[in-house]
């Protein structure tokens, strides 16, 4: 498979690394078609031979994965396989727990997160994240939205006004939240709650968006919403999605990255990997015989 | 053999302990009932504007808690305002920011073990470290060091001698604990849902308890304030230590000035053999009584300011 990741320093080593463990991926970069205006598309996060652990618990071993840029790219796996793991290092909120710690190449954009001088306050503006359960503030739904931006600057009312309706639009929620800003973020469904939280995520205006299971704890309707959002805001941002629900990993994803028991199984195109996966282990889980 | 539980018994069940629970809340509340009115019946009588405004006297009749009722007010709200900047800040130093460490199971241990210390131990703690000043200034406990006119706000002395500055600084050692760990639990309480929202976009540490954190536990640590300040103003011991007065002739003036506390003049009179006087301690109850829930109805009233009503 050669991708233009596998340059000719680190073939010697995946290479290695193929052998050793017979599972390493790229994600074949897809063609800019929709976009090509933007920054160079291409990859935005490169990972070679990364592994986490959490005390002597190895969580992820030796990844190697390429994250395109401006696509949205699903992980999926059994519980407990290292994905959602994978995601906190993207944006190192695995720092919050003492015993994490990570080896091996982590980059976006070819910047090392992983080094020591990583201002992770400045990472977490660019790598925006969507929790599992919505997590609004409990504080109104302009102030939830606003809270990101103030944290990083000095807005003029007149600007964080205009923001705050451009991050609720780009949410697709801003028709049903526009006459009730000032009222509490916890008023609003559950749906509503995690599209507010999109909105706020976006509205630092990171790069990248990881989403962790964000339709795990909506009902299906709310679901739809959040997944017609995602492939709105595939247009712009990079996004990372963790999911548990095999249909909206193939209905969102343009890339799908299968793991299995901290191992990074096969990554590829989401319609080859549901339809024509190489690996057996895939094959067992997108169609639903084990996982 | 399983059997089946029956539907009846498991209610007889149901509503016998329903049952313990109504007796044993009533009989609280019937002992509280008691003490209030037989506390509103002796006192009330001699409860008037003048025994509010009047000094000490040996006669009962002119006897009134002016001395101890502002003496009392002061001490608390210098207990109070030094005490809730601190302890708070304790707490979100433990919860929010140490690392989990050796040294910081020490610290909360003590401060555990600090909560359950007799006030006294305090009292005498107060008397050494703020009356005297660990005799930093002699023996001589009387004004080593002075700082402007005694009759003005902003007079200063060191050591500060049985003054309502130490009295308050006694009492906020007395409550600190508590204060601590009350706001602790309060900032537990705060699901960490909302410190993993903030921190995903980019907030410091610092910028996810100012604006997060800790307006969520607002409510809580003033429960825990409000609950502090009631101990504050009951306490009598460590201002009996500090050498807290009887019979003051003024009401405080300065943070040097000496005072009298409500408690103390309370015990006081109860001890006293003529009638007359216990009626008087009666009706100092109840202005005792209506100072606490007048330090309570403010904190309630901080709590609800400071979380900002949402429609």
């Amino acid at each position: 498979m050669p991708t233009e990741s596998t340059t000719p320093e680190n073939s010697s080593a995946t290479a290695a690394s193929t052998a050793q463990h017979g599972h390493h991926v790229v994600i074949p970069l897809a063609q800019p078609a929709s976009a090509p205006t933007s920054e160079p598309t291409g990859r935005a996060i490169t990972v070679r031979e990364f592994s986490s652990w959490y005390g002597s618990f190895q969580a992820l071993k030796s990844l190697d994965l390429t994250i395109p840029a401006q696509q949205v790219t699903a992980f999926i796996g059994p519980s407990g396989c290292g994905k959602s793991t994978f995601l906190r290092w993207i944006n190192r909120m695995n720092d919050t727990i003492p015993s994490a710690r990570a080896e091996g190449t982590l980059e976006l954009h070819g910047q090392d997160l992983l080094a020591k001088s990583v201002d992770v306050v400045d990472l977490r503006r660019r790598v925006g994240m969507v929790f599992q359960k919505p997590n609004p503030f409990p504080k109104s739904i302009y102030d939830n939205v606003a809270f990101g931006p103030r944290l990083h600057r000095v807005y003029t009312r007149g600007e964080l006004d205009e923001l705050v309706e451009q991050s609720l639009r780009s949410a697709s929620i801003w028709n049903e939240v526009k006459d009730r800003l000032h009222a509490s973020a916890l008023s609003l469904s559950g749906g509503q709650q995690q599209r507010l939280c999109i909105a706020r995520a976006i509205a630092v205006g990171p790069e990248v968006l990881l989403m962790d299971e964000p339709c795990s704890a909506l009902d299906p309707k709310s679901s739809l919403a959040i997944e017609e959002l995602i492939e709105k805001l595939a247009d712009r941002y990079t996004i990372v999605i963790v999911t548990h629900n095999m249909q909206q990993g193939a209905r969102v994803s343009d890339q799908t990255a299968f793991f299995f028991e901290g191992r990074l199984i096969e990554a590829g195109s989401t319609e080859t990997i549901f339809t024509t996966p190489k690996n057996k282990q895939t094959e067992d889980y997108v169609t639903g015989r084990f996982g | 053999m399983a059997t089946d539980r029956s539907t009846a018994s498991r209610l007889l069940t149901n509503r016998a302990f329903l049952t313990v629970c109504l007796f044993t809340t009533s009989l609280a509340m019937l002992v509280l009932a008691g003490l209030l009115i037989s506390i509103f019946w002796q006192g009330f009588g001699t409860l008037s504007w003048k025994f509010i405004t009047n000094f000490a006297s040996r006669k009962p009749a002119e006897a009134g808690i002016l001395a101890p009722l502002l003496g009392s007010v002061w001490v608390c709200a210098i207990c109070g305002l030094v005490a809730l900047p601190l302890g708070v800040g304790t707490a979100i130093f433990l919860e929010e920011f140490a690392k989990r460490s050796r040294f910081t199971r020490i610290v909360q241990t003590n401060i555990m073990n600090l909560a359950g210390v007799p006030s006294i131990v305090y009292g005498i703690l107060g008397l050494t470290a703020f009356a005297r000043l660990f005799g930093a200034f002699g023996n001589n406990t009387e004004d080593a060091l002075v700082f402007g006119d005694e009759e003005s706000l902003l007079f200063f002395r060191l050591p500060f001698g049985s003054s309502v500055l130490a009295g308050g600084l006694t009492l906020m050692l007395v409550i600190l604990p508590v204060v601590i760990i009350s706001t602790q639990e309060a900032l537990r309480a705060v699901p960490s849902s909302l410190r993993a929202g903030a921190f995903a976009l980019g907030a410091t540490r610092w910028q996810t308890v100012w604006g997060i954190t800790l307006p969520a536990a607002i409510p809580g640590i003033m429960t825990g304030a409000i609950l502090s300040m009631s101990r504050a103003i009951g306490e009598s011991a460590p201002i009996l230590v500090l050498g807290g007065l009887l019979l003051v002739f003024n009401t405080p003036k300065n943070l040097m000035s000496d005072f009298a506390i409500l408690p103390l003049q309370i015990y006081n009179w109860a001890g006293r053999p003529q009638e007359a006087f216990h009626a008087l301690a009666a009706s100092a109850i109840i202005v005792q009584l209506v100072v606490l829930l007048l330090f309570n109805g403010l904190a309630v009233l901080i709590r609800q300011r400071l979380q900002k009503p949402l429609q």
